[in-house]
Protein backbone atom coordinates (compact mmCIF):
# COMPACT_ATOMS: atom_id res chain seq x y z
CA UNK A 1 0.00 0.00 0.00
CA UNK A 2 2.77 2.39 0.91
CA UNK A 3 4.43 1.80 -2.44
CA UNK A 4 1.11 2.33 -4.21
CA UNK A 5 0.68 5.66 -2.49
CA UNK A 6 4.20 6.61 -3.37
CA UNK A 7 3.61 5.84 -7.05
CA UNK A 8 0.32 7.74 -7.14
CA UNK A 9 1.99 10.73 -5.53
CA UNK A 10 4.79 10.52 -8.09
CA UNK A 11 2.21 10.80 -10.88
CA UNK A 12 0.50 13.65 -9.04
CA UNK A 13 3.78 15.44 -8.55
CA UNK A 14 4.77 15.09 -12.19
CA UNK A 15 1.37 16.32 -13.37
CA UNK A 16 1.34 19.44 -11.22
CA UNK A 17 5.03 19.90 -11.89
CA UNK A 18 4.38 20.16 -15.63
CA UNK A 19 1.60 22.75 -15.19
CA UNK A 20 3.79 24.68 -12.80
CA UNK A 21 6.65 24.48 -15.31
CA UNK A 22 4.39 26.01 -17.94
CA UNK A 23 3.59 28.95 -15.67
CA UNK A 24 7.18 29.31 -14.51
CA UNK A 25 8.81 29.16 -17.93
CA UNK A 26 6.91 32.26 -19.06
CA UNK A 27 7.95 34.03 -15.89
CA UNK A 28 11.61 33.06 -16.15
CA UNK A 29 11.79 33.88 -19.86
CA UNK A 30 10.61 37.41 -19.14
CA UNK A 31 12.95 37.80 -16.19
CA UNK A 32 15.92 36.47 -18.14
CA UNK A 33 15.64 38.91 -20.97
CA UNK A 34 14.37 42.07 -19.30
CA UNK A 35 15.26 41.63 -15.63
CA UNK A 36 11.59 42.24 -14.98
CA UNK A 37 9.93 40.31 -12.19
CA UNK A 38 6.44 40.14 -13.60
CA UNK A 39 4.02 40.32 -10.69
CA UNK A 40 1.12 40.39 -13.13
CA UNK A 41 1.93 36.92 -14.47
CA UNK A 42 -0.78 35.25 -12.41
CA UNK A 43 -3.29 37.84 -13.52
CA UNK A 44 -2.48 37.16 -17.16
CA UNK A 45 -3.10 33.49 -16.37
CA UNK A 46 -6.42 34.39 -14.75
CA UNK A 47 -7.43 36.68 -17.60
CA UNK A 48 -6.54 33.91 -20.05
CA UNK A 49 -8.84 31.54 -18.18
CA UNK A 50 -11.68 34.09 -18.35
CA UNK A 51 -11.18 34.74 -22.04
CA UNK A 52 -11.08 30.97 -22.52
CA UNK A 53 -14.31 30.48 -20.58
CA UNK A 54 -16.00 33.19 -22.64
CA UNK A 55 -15.03 31.51 -25.88
CA UNK A 56 -15.89 28.12 -24.46
CA UNK A 57 -19.38 29.24 -23.44
CA UNK A 58 -20.14 30.70 -26.86
CA UNK A 59 -18.49 28.01 -28.99
CA UNK A 60 -18.50 24.96 -26.75
CA UNK A 61 -15.08 24.10 -28.11
CA UNK A 62 -12.26 23.74 -25.61
CA UNK A 63 -9.46 23.96 -28.19
CA UNK A 64 -10.92 27.15 -29.67
CA UNK A 65 -11.01 28.53 -26.13
CA UNK A 66 -7.40 27.58 -25.55
CA UNK A 67 -6.10 29.08 -28.78
CA UNK A 68 -8.07 32.31 -28.57
CA UNK A 69 -7.03 32.84 -24.94
CA UNK A 70 -3.38 32.43 -25.90
CA UNK A 71 -3.65 34.83 -28.83
CA UNK A 72 -5.64 37.50 -26.94
CA UNK A 73 -3.42 37.42 -23.84
CA UNK A 74 -0.22 37.37 -25.90
CA UNK A 75 -1.40 40.52 -27.68
CA UNK A 76 -2.30 42.07 -24.33
CA UNK A 77 1.13 41.13 -23.01
CA UNK A 78 2.88 42.84 -25.91
CA UNK A 79 0.70 45.91 -25.40
CA UNK A 80 1.51 46.01 -21.68
CA UNK A 81 5.22 45.70 -22.36
CA UNK A 82 5.24 48.51 -24.89
CA UNK A 83 3.12 50.89 -22.84
CA UNK A 84 4.30 50.31 -19.28
CA UNK A 85 7.60 48.42 -19.19
CA UNK A 86 9.50 49.72 -22.18
CA UNK A 87 9.71 53.24 -20.75
CA UNK A 88 11.19 51.77 -17.54
CA UNK A 89 13.93 49.72 -19.22
CA UNK A 90 17.29 50.31 -17.60
CA UNK A 91 15.83 52.02 -14.55
CA UNK A 92 15.87 50.76 -10.99
CA UNK A 93 14.29 47.26 -10.89
CA UNK A 94 11.99 48.55 -8.16
CA UNK A 95 10.13 50.65 -10.74
CA UNK A 96 9.29 47.60 -12.83
CA UNK A 97 8.23 45.67 -9.74
CA UNK A 98 5.85 48.48 -8.85
CA UNK A 99 4.64 48.76 -12.43
CA UNK A 100 3.84 45.06 -12.79
CA UNK A 101 2.27 45.07 -9.34
CA UNK A 102 0.09 47.96 -10.48
CA UNK A 103 -0.88 46.07 -13.63
CA UNK A 104 -1.76 43.11 -11.44
CA UNK A 105 -4.16 45.18 -9.32
CA UNK A 106 -5.79 46.70 -12.39
CA UNK A 107 -6.26 43.33 -14.09
CA UNK A 108 -7.65 41.69 -10.95
CA UNK A 109 -10.20 44.39 -10.38
CA UNK A 110 -11.07 44.55 -14.04
CA UNK A 111 -11.85 40.84 -13.94
CA UNK A 112 -13.99 41.29 -10.85
CA UNK A 113 -15.88 44.15 -12.46
CA UNK A 114 -16.27 42.43 -15.81
CA UNK A 115 -17.08 38.88 -14.79
CA UNK A 116 -18.17 39.07 -11.15
CA UNK A 117 -17.06 36.92 -8.24
CA UNK A 118 -18.79 33.66 -9.15
CA UNK A 119 -16.80 30.86 -10.72
CA UNK A 120 -17.14 30.04 -14.41
CA UNK A 121 -16.71 26.65 -15.83
CA UNK A 122 -14.79 25.21 -18.71
CA UNK A 123 -15.42 21.49 -19.22
CA UNK A 124 -12.51 19.25 -19.91
CA UNK A 125 -12.20 18.20 -23.54
CA UNK A 126 -11.12 14.72 -22.51
CA UNK A 127 -13.32 12.98 -19.97
CA UNK A 128 -12.96 9.58 -18.48
CA UNK A 129 -10.79 7.99 -15.88
CA UNK A 130 -8.40 5.12 -15.76
CA UNK A 131 -7.40 2.79 -13.02
CA UNK A 132 -4.20 3.94 -11.38
CA UNK A 133 -3.43 1.28 -8.79
CA UNK A 134 -6.07 1.79 -6.10
CA UNK A 135 -7.82 4.87 -7.46
CA UNK A 136 -9.65 6.20 -10.48
CA UNK A 137 -7.40 8.81 -12.09
CA UNK A 138 -8.81 11.44 -14.47
CA UNK A 139 -7.35 11.09 -17.96
CA UNK A 140 -7.49 14.87 -18.33
CA UNK A 141 -4.82 15.36 -15.68
CA UNK A 142 -2.42 13.26 -17.69
CA UNK A 143 -3.48 15.14 -20.83
CA UNK A 144 -2.66 18.52 -19.23
CA UNK A 145 0.76 17.29 -18.22
CA UNK A 146 1.44 16.06 -21.74
CA UNK A 147 0.12 19.26 -23.32
CA UNK A 148 2.21 21.39 -20.99
CA UNK A 149 5.23 19.29 -21.84
CA UNK A 150 4.44 19.70 -25.54
CA UNK A 151 4.17 23.49 -25.23
CA UNK A 152 7.40 23.68 -23.25
CA UNK A 153 9.07 21.35 -25.76
CA UNK A 154 7.86 23.58 -28.59
CA UNK A 155 9.28 26.62 -26.81
CA UNK A 156 12.58 24.82 -26.33
CA UNK A 157 12.84 23.90 -30.01
CA UNK A 158 11.96 27.44 -30.99
CA UNK A 159 14.59 28.86 -28.64
CA UNK A 160 17.20 26.35 -29.73
CA UNK A 161 16.88 26.36 -33.49
CA UNK A 162 14.71 29.26 -34.63
CA UNK A 163 16.22 32.53 -35.75
CA UNK A 164 13.97 34.37 -33.33
CA UNK A 165 15.02 31.99 -30.60
CA UNK A 166 18.64 32.91 -31.26
CA UNK A 167 17.66 36.58 -31.20
CA UNK A 168 16.01 36.06 -27.83
CA UNK A 169 18.98 34.21 -26.36
CA UNK A 170 21.44 36.74 -27.74
CA UNK A 171 19.39 39.61 -26.30
CA UNK A 172 19.16 37.80 -22.96
CA UNK A 173 22.94 37.52 -22.77
CA UNK A 174 23.97 40.92 -24.06
CA UNK A 175 21.32 43.44 -24.96
CA UNK A 176 23.82 46.01 -26.21
CA UNK A 177 25.76 43.66 -28.45
CA UNK A 178 22.51 42.18 -29.77
CA UNK A 179 21.41 45.61 -30.93
CA UNK A 180 24.84 46.24 -32.46
CA UNK A 181 24.23 43.09 -34.51
CA UNK A 182 21.03 44.57 -35.86
CA UNK A 183 18.62 42.61 -33.68
CA UNK A 184 15.58 44.82 -33.03
CA UNK A 185 15.80 44.57 -29.26
CA UNK A 186 12.58 46.50 -28.45
CA UNK A 187 10.61 44.14 -30.72
CA UNK A 188 12.28 41.12 -29.11
CA UNK A 189 11.30 42.40 -25.66
CA UNK A 190 7.67 42.86 -26.64
CA UNK A 191 7.63 39.45 -28.33
CA UNK A 192 9.08 37.71 -25.28
CA UNK A 193 6.52 39.35 -23.06
CA UNK A 194 3.83 38.19 -25.48
CA UNK A 195 5.17 34.61 -25.43
CA UNK A 196 5.32 34.61 -21.62
CA UNK A 197 1.78 36.01 -21.38
CA UNK A 198 0.51 33.50 -23.95
CA UNK A 199 1.99 30.63 -21.96
CA UNK A 200 0.37 31.95 -18.79
CA UNK A 201 -2.98 32.09 -20.61
CA UNK A 202 -2.51 28.53 -21.87
CA UNK A 203 -1.88 27.27 -18.36
CA UNK A 204 -4.95 29.17 -17.15
CA UNK A 205 -7.24 27.52 -19.67
CA UNK A 206 -5.68 24.07 -19.21
CA UNK A 207 -6.01 24.32 -15.47
CA UNK A 208 -9.53 25.81 -15.48
CA UNK A 209 -11.54 22.57 -15.86
CA UNK A 210 -10.09 21.29 -12.60
CA UNK A 211 -10.95 24.25 -10.40
CA UNK A 212 -13.32 26.62 -12.21
CA UNK A 213 -12.41 30.14 -13.29
CA UNK A 214 -12.25 32.78 -10.57
CA UNK A 215 -10.13 35.86 -9.91
CA UNK A 216 -7.88 33.78 -7.69
CA UNK A 217 -7.19 30.91 -10.08
CA UNK A 218 -3.64 32.04 -10.68
CA UNK A 219 -2.73 32.82 -7.10
CA UNK A 220 -1.53 29.45 -5.95
CA UNK A 221 0.41 28.68 -9.08
CA UNK A 222 2.12 32.02 -9.41
CA UNK A 223 3.34 32.01 -5.86
CA UNK A 224 4.89 28.61 -6.45
CA UNK A 225 6.10 29.74 -9.88
CA UNK A 226 8.10 32.50 -8.19
CA UNK A 227 9.55 29.91 -5.85
CA UNK A 228 10.68 27.59 -8.64
CA UNK A 229 12.05 30.46 -10.74
CA UNK A 230 14.33 31.35 -7.84
CA UNK A 231 15.14 27.74 -7.02
CA UNK A 232 15.86 26.97 -10.67
CA UNK A 233 18.08 30.00 -11.10
CA UNK A 234 16.55 33.32 -12.14
CA UNK A 235 16.15 33.49 -15.90
CA UNK A 236 17.27 29.90 -16.47
CA UNK A 237 14.57 28.14 -18.49
CA UNK A 238 15.80 24.57 -18.04
CA UNK A 239 16.43 25.20 -14.35
CA UNK A 240 12.88 26.45 -13.79
CA UNK A 241 11.41 23.40 -15.47
CA UNK A 242 13.50 20.99 -13.40
CA UNK A 243 12.76 22.98 -10.24
CA UNK A 244 9.00 22.85 -10.99
CA UNK A 245 9.08 19.09 -11.17
CA UNK A 246 11.41 18.79 -8.19
CA UNK A 247 9.33 21.03 -5.94
CA UNK A 248 6.03 19.48 -7.04
CA UNK A 249 7.32 15.98 -6.39
CA UNK A 250 8.54 17.00 -2.95
CA UNK A 251 5.14 18.52 -2.17
CA UNK A 252 3.38 15.42 -3.42
CA UNK A 253 5.53 13.17 -1.24
CA UNK A 254 5.16 15.47 1.73
CA UNK A 255 1.38 15.19 1.46
CA UNK A 256 1.76 11.49 2.25
CA UNK A 257 2.65 12.55 5.75
CA UNK A 258 0.87 15.86 6.30
CA UNK A 259 -2.24 17.44 4.83
CA UNK A 260 -1.84 18.80 1.26
CA UNK A 261 -2.32 22.34 2.59
CA UNK A 262 0.64 21.92 4.87
CA UNK A 263 2.68 20.23 2.16
CA UNK A 264 2.96 23.59 0.40
CA UNK A 265 5.37 24.57 3.15
CA UNK A 266 7.90 22.26 1.53
CA UNK A 267 8.35 24.56 -1.45
CA UNK A 268 9.10 27.46 0.85
CA UNK A 269 11.57 25.41 2.84
CA UNK A 270 13.30 24.56 -0.45
CA UNK A 271 13.22 28.26 -1.34
CA UNK A 272 14.79 29.34 1.93
CA UNK A 273 17.46 26.65 1.79
CA UNK A 274 18.28 27.57 -1.81
CA UNK A 275 18.63 31.23 -0.95
CA UNK A 276 20.81 30.37 2.03
CA UNK A 277 23.17 27.89 0.43
CA UNK A 278 23.00 28.35 -3.33
CA UNK A 279 21.41 31.71 -4.15
CA UNK A 280 22.21 31.42 -7.87
CA UNK A 281 19.81 28.48 -8.10
CA UNK A 282 19.92 24.72 -7.70
CA UNK A 283 19.80 23.73 -11.33
CA UNK A 284 22.49 25.93 -12.80
CA UNK A 285 26.12 25.04 -13.38
CA UNK A 286 28.39 26.23 -10.58
CA UNK A 287 29.54 29.73 -11.54
CA UNK A 288 33.27 29.91 -12.26
CA UNK B 1 31.69 58.64 -45.43
CA UNK B 2 31.64 58.67 -41.61
CA UNK B 3 32.07 62.06 -40.13
CA UNK B 4 32.05 63.35 -36.57
CA UNK B 5 31.94 67.09 -35.98
CA UNK B 6 32.64 68.61 -32.57
CA UNK B 7 31.06 65.67 -30.76
CA UNK B 8 30.58 66.03 -27.01
CA UNK B 9 29.47 63.25 -24.69
CA UNK B 10 28.96 62.70 -20.99
CA UNK B 11 28.95 59.72 -18.67
CA UNK B 12 26.56 60.92 -16.02
CA UNK B 13 28.11 64.19 -14.87
CA UNK B 14 31.60 63.65 -16.22
CA UNK B 15 32.29 65.24 -19.57
CA UNK B 16 34.26 62.67 -21.58
CA UNK B 17 34.26 63.88 -25.18
CA UNK B 18 35.15 67.54 -25.68
CA UNK B 19 34.42 68.15 -29.33
CA UNK B 20 35.78 65.20 -31.31
CA UNK B 21 36.11 65.72 -35.05
CA UNK B 22 36.98 62.70 -37.16
CA UNK B 23 36.47 61.69 -40.78
CA UNK B 24 36.69 58.27 -42.35
CA UNK B 25 36.50 58.07 -46.13
CA UNK B 26 35.31 55.08 -48.15
CA UNK B 27 37.81 52.18 -48.13
CA UNK B 28 40.03 54.05 -45.70
CA UNK B 29 41.70 52.61 -42.59
CA UNK B 30 41.84 55.26 -39.92
CA UNK B 31 43.67 54.73 -36.64
CA UNK B 32 42.64 56.34 -33.39
CA UNK B 33 45.49 56.39 -30.90
CA UNK B 34 45.74 57.71 -27.38
CA UNK B 35 46.43 56.68 -23.84
CA UNK B 36 43.90 54.85 -21.68
CA UNK B 37 40.80 56.80 -20.83
CA UNK B 38 41.14 59.61 -23.39
CA UNK B 39 37.77 58.77 -24.94
CA UNK B 40 38.69 56.51 -27.87
CA UNK B 41 36.20 53.78 -27.01
CA UNK B 42 33.61 56.37 -26.05
CA UNK B 43 33.98 57.86 -29.51
CA UNK B 44 33.06 54.51 -31.06
CA UNK B 45 30.20 54.03 -28.61
CA UNK B 46 28.87 57.45 -29.51
CA UNK B 47 28.88 56.55 -33.20
CA UNK B 48 26.96 53.35 -32.32
CA UNK B 49 24.42 55.31 -30.31
CA UNK B 50 25.44 53.48 -27.13
CA UNK B 51 26.53 56.76 -25.58
CA UNK B 52 24.38 59.75 -26.40
CA UNK B 53 26.16 62.67 -28.04
CA UNK B 54 25.19 65.79 -26.10
CA UNK B 55 26.39 68.12 -28.84
CA UNK B 56 27.89 68.01 -32.31
CA UNK B 57 26.99 65.82 -35.24
CA UNK B 58 27.63 62.27 -36.39
CA UNK B 59 26.77 61.51 -39.98
CA UNK B 60 27.22 58.46 -42.16
CA UNK B 61 26.97 58.91 -45.93
CA UNK B 62 25.27 62.21 -45.25
CA UNK B 63 22.72 60.74 -42.89
CA UNK B 64 22.45 62.01 -39.34
CA UNK B 65 23.09 59.15 -36.93
CA UNK B 66 22.28 60.89 -33.67
CA UNK B 67 19.04 59.48 -32.27
CA UNK B 68 19.06 56.53 -34.69
CA UNK B 69 18.52 53.30 -32.73
CA UNK B 70 21.64 51.14 -32.48
CA UNK B 71 19.94 48.15 -34.08
CA UNK B 72 19.32 50.10 -37.28
CA UNK B 73 23.01 50.83 -37.86
CA UNK B 74 24.05 47.43 -39.29
CA UNK B 75 21.48 47.85 -42.06
CA UNK B 76 23.13 51.17 -42.94
CA UNK B 77 26.49 49.43 -43.22
CA UNK B 78 28.09 49.95 -39.81
CA UNK B 79 29.51 47.05 -37.81
CA UNK B 80 31.01 47.20 -34.36
CA UNK B 81 33.59 45.00 -32.66
CA UNK B 82 33.69 46.16 -29.06
CA UNK B 83 36.70 46.31 -26.83
CA UNK B 84 35.87 43.33 -24.65
CA UNK B 85 34.74 41.32 -27.73
CA UNK B 86 31.39 40.54 -26.22
CA UNK B 87 30.75 37.28 -28.01
CA UNK B 88 27.49 35.69 -26.89
CA UNK B 89 29.08 33.28 -24.45
CA UNK B 90 26.23 30.75 -24.23
CA UNK B 91 25.57 30.75 -27.97
CA UNK B 92 27.58 28.44 -30.19
CA UNK B 93 30.00 29.92 -32.71
CA UNK B 94 27.50 29.28 -35.49
CA UNK B 95 24.67 30.87 -33.48
CA UNK B 96 26.87 33.88 -32.81
CA UNK B 97 27.30 34.26 -36.55
CA UNK B 98 23.59 33.68 -37.13
CA UNK B 99 22.77 36.78 -35.07
CA UNK B 100 24.15 38.69 -38.04
CA UNK B 101 23.34 36.25 -40.84
CA UNK B 102 19.64 35.65 -40.22
CA UNK B 103 18.41 39.03 -41.28
CA UNK B 104 15.72 40.29 -43.60
CA UNK B 105 16.50 40.08 -47.28
CA UNK B 106 19.12 37.35 -46.92
CA UNK B 107 18.94 34.58 -49.53
CA UNK B 108 20.08 31.07 -48.59
CA UNK B 109 22.82 31.18 -51.25
CA UNK B 110 24.26 34.46 -50.03
CA UNK B 111 24.05 33.29 -46.44
CA UNK B 112 25.96 30.14 -47.32
CA UNK B 113 28.57 32.10 -49.25
CA UNK B 114 29.11 34.52 -46.36
CA UNK B 115 29.45 31.71 -43.89
CA UNK B 116 31.94 29.93 -46.16
CA UNK B 117 33.88 33.17 -46.48
CA UNK B 118 34.32 33.78 -42.75
CA UNK B 119 35.11 30.10 -42.21
CA UNK B 120 37.83 30.41 -44.85
CA UNK B 121 39.30 33.43 -43.11
CA UNK B 122 39.03 31.82 -39.70
CA UNK B 123 39.22 28.04 -40.13
CA UNK B 124 39.26 27.59 -36.36
CA UNK B 125 35.69 28.94 -36.24
CA UNK B 126 34.55 26.23 -38.63
CA UNK B 127 36.19 23.62 -36.39
CA UNK B 128 34.51 25.02 -33.32
CA UNK B 129 31.20 25.99 -34.86
CA UNK B 130 29.15 23.94 -32.40
CA UNK B 131 31.14 25.05 -29.37
CA UNK B 132 29.82 27.75 -27.03
CA UNK B 133 31.40 31.16 -27.60
CA UNK B 134 32.43 31.38 -23.97
CA UNK B 135 34.63 28.30 -24.27
CA UNK B 136 36.86 29.83 -26.95
CA UNK B 137 40.29 31.28 -26.17
CA UNK B 138 40.74 35.06 -26.16
CA UNK B 139 42.17 35.09 -29.67
CA UNK B 140 39.41 32.85 -31.00
CA UNK B 141 36.80 35.07 -29.38
CA UNK B 142 38.36 38.05 -31.10
CA UNK B 143 38.16 36.24 -34.43
CA UNK B 144 34.54 35.38 -33.74
CA UNK B 145 33.78 39.00 -32.87
CA UNK B 146 35.35 40.16 -36.14
CA UNK B 147 33.69 37.37 -38.15
CA UNK B 148 30.35 38.30 -36.60
CA UNK B 149 30.86 41.89 -37.70
CA UNK B 150 31.87 40.74 -41.19
CA UNK B 151 28.73 38.72 -41.89
CA UNK B 152 26.77 41.98 -41.66
CA UNK B 153 28.57 42.96 -44.89
CA UNK B 154 29.42 46.39 -43.55
CA UNK B 155 30.80 49.41 -45.35
CA UNK B 156 32.71 50.32 -42.21
CA UNK B 157 33.83 48.36 -39.16
CA UNK B 158 34.48 50.10 -35.87
CA UNK B 159 37.23 48.01 -34.33
CA UNK B 160 37.95 48.63 -30.66
CA UNK B 161 41.36 47.37 -29.45
CA UNK B 162 41.29 44.09 -31.35
CA UNK B 163 44.78 43.07 -30.20
CA UNK B 164 44.31 43.78 -26.50
CA UNK B 165 45.61 40.85 -24.47
CA UNK B 166 46.47 38.72 -27.48
CA UNK B 167 49.63 36.72 -28.14
CA UNK B 168 52.00 38.23 -30.73
CA UNK B 169 51.12 35.52 -33.23
CA UNK B 170 47.45 36.47 -32.98
CA UNK B 171 48.31 40.14 -33.40
CA UNK B 172 49.85 39.30 -36.75
CA UNK B 173 46.68 37.47 -37.73
CA UNK B 174 44.49 40.42 -36.75
CA UNK B 175 46.71 42.63 -38.87
CA UNK B 176 46.22 40.35 -41.85
CA UNK B 177 42.50 40.39 -41.40
CA UNK B 178 42.41 44.18 -41.29
CA UNK B 179 44.37 44.28 -44.53
CA UNK B 180 42.13 41.72 -46.21
CA UNK B 181 38.98 43.51 -45.12
CA UNK B 182 40.36 46.76 -46.44
CA UNK B 183 41.24 45.15 -49.79
CA UNK B 184 37.62 44.09 -50.03
CA UNK B 185 36.65 47.73 -49.75
CA UNK B 186 35.59 47.90 -46.11
CA UNK B 187 36.56 51.08 -44.29
CA UNK B 188 37.91 50.63 -40.77
CA UNK B 189 38.04 52.92 -37.79
CA UNK B 190 40.63 51.27 -35.58
CA UNK B 191 41.04 52.15 -31.93
CA UNK B 192 44.33 50.78 -30.64
CA UNK B 193 47.06 50.99 -28.03
CA UNK B 194 49.40 49.04 -30.27
CA UNK B 195 51.21 51.86 -32.10
CA UNK B 196 53.31 49.80 -34.56
CA UNK B 197 50.26 47.85 -35.71
CA UNK B 198 48.18 50.99 -36.09
CA UNK B 199 50.87 52.78 -38.10
CA UNK B 200 51.35 49.70 -40.26
CA UNK B 201 47.73 49.19 -41.29
CA UNK B 202 46.29 52.73 -41.24
CA UNK B 203 46.12 55.32 -43.96
CA UNK B 204 45.62 58.17 -41.51
CA UNK B 205 45.90 58.44 -37.75
CA UNK B 206 44.21 60.65 -35.18
CA UNK B 207 45.76 61.08 -31.76
CA UNK B 208 43.39 61.80 -28.90
CA UNK B 209 44.08 63.36 -25.54
CA UNK B 210 41.62 64.35 -22.82
CA UNK B 211 38.52 63.74 -24.90
CA UNK B 212 39.60 65.58 -28.03
CA UNK B 213 41.68 65.00 -31.15
CA UNK B 214 45.06 66.73 -30.65
CA UNK B 215 46.83 65.67 -33.77
CA UNK B 216 46.21 64.08 -37.11
CA UNK B 217 48.61 62.92 -39.76
CA UNK B 218 49.06 60.28 -42.40
CA UNK B 219 50.44 57.04 -41.05
CA UNK B 220 53.37 57.41 -43.46
CA UNK B 221 54.32 60.74 -41.91
CA UNK B 222 54.18 59.29 -38.40
CA UNK B 223 56.23 56.30 -39.45
CA UNK B 224 58.89 58.71 -40.72
CA UNK B 225 58.80 61.01 -37.71
CA UNK B 226 57.62 59.66 -34.38
CA UNK B 227 58.18 62.80 -32.29
CA UNK B 228 54.43 63.34 -32.03
CA UNK B 229 53.91 59.77 -30.91
CA UNK B 230 56.47 60.34 -28.17
CA UNK B 231 54.81 63.57 -27.18
CA UNK B 232 51.27 62.23 -26.82
CA UNK B 233 51.74 58.56 -26.07
CA UNK B 234 55.13 58.55 -24.35
CA UNK B 235 56.35 55.55 -26.30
Amino acid sequence: MALDQFLVQTVNGLVSGMILALVASGLTLIFGIMDVVNFAHGDLLMLGAFVGSGVFMSSGNFWAALISAVVVIAALGALLQVTTLRPLLGRDPLTTILATFGISLVLQNYALWQWGPSARKISEPITGQFQLLYLQYPVYRIAIALLSAAIIGGLWLFMKYGTYGIWIRATTQDRVMASAMGIPVPVVHAAVFAIGAGMAAASGVLFAPMVGVTQTIGLDFTLRAFVVVVVGGMGNLGGSILASIFVSLLEAYASLFVSPAQAVIVSFIVLVLTLLFRPTGLFVPTPK
Amino acid sequence: MLSLREVHAHYGKSHVLHGVTIDVGPREVVGLLGRNGVGKSTTLKTIMGLVRASDGSVTFEGRDLIGVATYRLPALGISYVPEDRRVFRLLTVLENLRTGLDRAGMTPERRQALLAKVYDYFPVLRERRHQAGGTLSGGEQQMLAIARAMVLEPKIILLDEPTEGLMPRMVGQIRQIIEILNKEGVAILLVEQNVPLTLAVSDRVYIMEKGAVRHQATAAALRADDAVIHQYLGV
